[in-house]
């Protein structure tokens, strides 16, 4: 089987490999190619269990995983978007990771002896299975026009902590996330199309969008045009 | 650059000693091979063991019994009393920080049954506790404004001697992959949280690529003493394909084990070492082994076990609500590890461990289920305090050297005649075979020999990559190296202990002998040379 991947380096080149692998996995591909054919290929890996999100790449052109993908003949293996690049298939992610601490993306009090129901651990369960593997980041098409876009994994994180009974003052979140965060995004759905864990940070953004018109705030783009409607009756954006 | 507490690891204990010691006044920075939300902590599935009998009646001494018992001799009991008495105040800490513990209908943390307790003490989250707790950990670092520094692989720690002859640490020197550049941490203390050493075992580990003893083999050479090397976890459940972990919850649940024929052939919520034998015995006879959850139904699996299911469907191709899942027992968890006192501390002033790299002697001879996420807490929080205290009332006295060894420019020499890939993919095979589930006096000898040989011929191999930049060929390489340093001193223990004790199983000397062997093994580095003796 013959791949292709996008290496960054000393040279900026597509090369391609072959390798003798039936339904192997990416990583296990970008493994044999290492440690037999060419050993300065640059990937991360960790737990190969789709749980440390080490390894997120794009396949031709969307996020995967490489450690829970099944590669195919004549697949184009790509690094991240919207993220510096190292080398080959590595990136960093400390801005991206960053936006975590900008969106207080925590639990503002150590808050003790509150008691959480079955439903109210199952607010956000979901959300807590989040392994920080960038996909969403990537697949976001906000960033072309704002860096500085809180993005969709902080905000997920922020609707888990502010969804918690445990967090008590979930306005002061709210407040955080009105610049460069919930208004930014598009509601395009590229970062849940392409979660591992099936998380929607565009439905989370948007549980965030009504608690934060409940909280007094309203979308700057709407204001900025005026807001209301079109002479036809259409929403002006 | 200085640091009060400098933190090497950032996985559960690493965060938690990094919050604690913040907490504590003190300057803490965080160095980390990778991200901390990677680490091996992550892939935590079953639970975090506390007596708070949630579900049915359970007490602190019910859990110090249990794992008294499953330590087969060699545990510290007063360590593992503080351990169990400490846990119900580390789980409503987790909680009270924002962990998303599974909760019981009447609005309590739930709580299951894994392998050798006599009650469902594990708080969880699904089969997903360890990334839970890993990123609230995280989350909480990013509150306190932890400094925290990724992609530092650490080469060595820097040690001083002081008038009275006493070795102290004074920081460390680490790679940083992303430059290719060496960079010197100078601090009062250090914390050494790097995890275990089961990728020795290579592709017959549950374990992410990272654990491969750095910490371990980095405190061995600075004068710290290693104990218990020999006792090594084999997980009776993964995947048999891909060695990927299937949570012992599936047991505790009710999940039976089968062999070919269909028959239950053992007690599946024995401790680890007694189902992995079992499951190694019936292997023997040319017997096929699988996991049977389907009986408990969707519904259960989809809300106790998805990630299980998940791994099943993807990695094995199969269903577990409607299919046997085939198993095979890997390597796990490492009990032994730098040996510390009950205040965390090594023999290196300064010096503290905990988590898998450590070896607080809780564990013993083979550690329950349940009982490693706790000991980051609860050791965690110690290490990091008293590390701390001791930065606080740390006078150097004489002037310091931060020299290192130049392994870097050493290993540039290294002539890459042999592809060091391949050996590392046979120690892998060898480890499984002769130091494994069970061993043999002959076979752990003709292993030490290959090892001894391959080590001698380090020199030959080397990174074949030359580049600065994120050359992750020349941190596989140390990391090999590390590993190779410390698969001498796991056979020389193994050699040594002709007993059979927990999760070390001799085929030749299949009896517990307490007159000679109801001791630690402790390693030491001497003169050049690598020592073994027993210790009470």
């Amino acid at each position: 089987m013959k791949i292709k991947i996008q290496r960054y380096g000393t040279d900026f080149e597509i090369k391609e490999y072959e390798v003798d692998l039936q339904d192997a996995t990416l990583l296990a591909v970008l493994n044999e190619i290492k440690t037999t054919q060419d050993a300065s290929l640059t990937y991360a890996s960790g737990c190969k269990s789709s749980v440390c999100g080490s390894c997120s790449v794009r396949v031709n052109g969307k996020e995967v995983l490489a450690c829970g993908y099944k590669v195919k003949e004549g697949d184009l293996i790509e690094a991240l978007k919207n993220v510096p690049l190292i080398r080959d298939l590595v990136v960093d992610m400390d801005k991206a990771l960053s936006f975590n601490a900008k969106a207080k993306a925590w639990q503002s009090f150590v808050s003790k002896d509150v008691s959480l129901s079955q439903d109210d651990e199952k607010r956000n369960e979901l959300q807590s299975d989040c392994i920080l593997c960038g996909s969403c980041y990537s697949a976001c098409p906000v960033y072309t026009v704002n860096e500085e876009f809180l993005g969709p994994f902080s905000l997920t994180r922020v609707w888990k902590y502010v969804s918690d009974a445990r967090e008590n003052a979930p306005q002061e979140k709210i407040e955080t996330i009105q610049t460069n965060g919930v208004w930014d995004c598009t509601l395009c759905n590229e970062c849940t199309l392409v979660c591992p864990q099936n998380i929607s940070s565009k439905a989370d953004i948007e549980k965030l969008r009504s608690k934060s018109v409940i909280a007094g705030y309203s979308d700057p783009n709407f204001a900025s045009f005026g807001g209301g409607f079109g002479f036809d009756g259409s929403p002006i954006f | 650059m200085k640091s009060d507490v400098l933190v090497i690891g950032a996985g559960g204990a690493g965060l938690v000693a990094a919050l604690k010691a913040h907490e504590a006044g003190a300057k803490v920075r965080v160095l980390c091979k990778e991200y901390p939300t990677r680490s091996q902590t992550s892939m935590a599935q079953g639970g975090i063991n506390a007596a708070l009998a949630n579900v049915s009646e359970d007490s602190v001494e019910a859990h110090v019994q249990n794992t008294l018992k499953s330590a087969h001799g060699i545990a510290n009991e007063e360590a593992v009393r503080l351990l169990c008495e400490s846990a119900p105040e580390a789980v409503a800490w987790l909680d009270s920080i924002g962990v998303c513990f599974s909760r019981t209908k009447d609005a309590k943390i739930a709580q299951r049954t894994l392998g050798g307790a006599s009650a469902p003490r594990a708080c969880y989250a699904q089969d997903y506790t360890g990334l839970k707790i890993l990123h609230t950990l995280y989350d909480r670092c990013l509150a306190c404004g932890v400094e925290i520094l990724n992609e530092r692989y650490l080469l060595d720690f820097i040690t001083n001697t002081s008038q009275t002859q006493e070795v102290f640490v004074n920081g460390a020197s680490v790679l940083n992959i992303r430059t290719g550049e060496v960079e010197i941490y100078e601090s009062a203390s250090v914390i050494v949280a790097t995890g275990g050493y089961s990728r020795i075992y290579e592709k017959h580990s549950t374990n992410a690529t990272g654990s491969t003893g750095d910490g371990i083999a980095a405190a061995v050479r600075g004068g710290a003493r290693l104990s218990d090397m020999e006792f090594i976890q084999f997980h009776p459940t993964a995947l048999k394909g891909s060695s990927i972990l299937i949570s012992e919850s599936a047991r505790g649940a009710g999940g039976y084990l089968l062999n070919s024929k269909g028959e239950r052939f053992t007690n599946e919520l024995a401790p680890r070492d007694e189902v992995a034998r079992a499951i190694n015995d019936e292997m023997q006879k040319g017997e096929e082994v699988f996991l049977d959850i389907r009986h408990l139904g969707e519904e259960f699996i989809d809300e106790e076990l998805p990630q299980e299911r998940k791994l099943a469907k993807l990695y094995e191709n199969i269903d577990p609500v409607y299919e046997l899942i085939p198993v095979k027992p890997v390597a796990h968890y490492t009990m032994g590890g730098i040996e510390v006192g009950i205040d965390s501390q090594t023999k290196v002033r300064g010096l503290y461990a905990v988590g898998e790299c450590a070896n607080h002697r809780v564990h013993g001879a083979n550690r329950l289920g349940g009982n490693s996420l706790l000991e980051l807490i609860v050791f965690g929080k110690q290490a990091g305090e008293n590390a701390a205290k001791y930065s606080k009332n740390f006078k150097p006295g004489t002037d310091l050297t931060l020299q290192t060894t130049d392994l870097l420019a050493e290993i540039q020499e290294f002539t890459d005649e042999i592809n060091f890939y391949e050996k590392r993919e046979f120690i892998g095979n060898l480890f499984y075979e002769k130091v494994g589930i069970t061993r043999e006096g002959k076979g752990l000898e003709s292993a030490l020999e290959e090892v001894i040989t391959i080590h001698k011929e380090l020199a030959l191999m080397g990174p074949k990559d030359k580049s600065k930049i994120y050359n992750t060929n020349l941190v596989e390489f140390i990391e090999f190296k590390n590993t190779l340093e410390l698969a001498e001193i796991i056979l020389t223990c193994a050699i040594k202990r002709a007993e059979s004790r927990g999760a070390h199983f001799r085929s030749d000397n299949r009896v517990q002998n307490d007159e000679l062997y109801k001791v630690h093994s402790i390693a030491y580095k001497e003169d050049n040379a690598y020592g073994v003796k027993y210790e009470d």
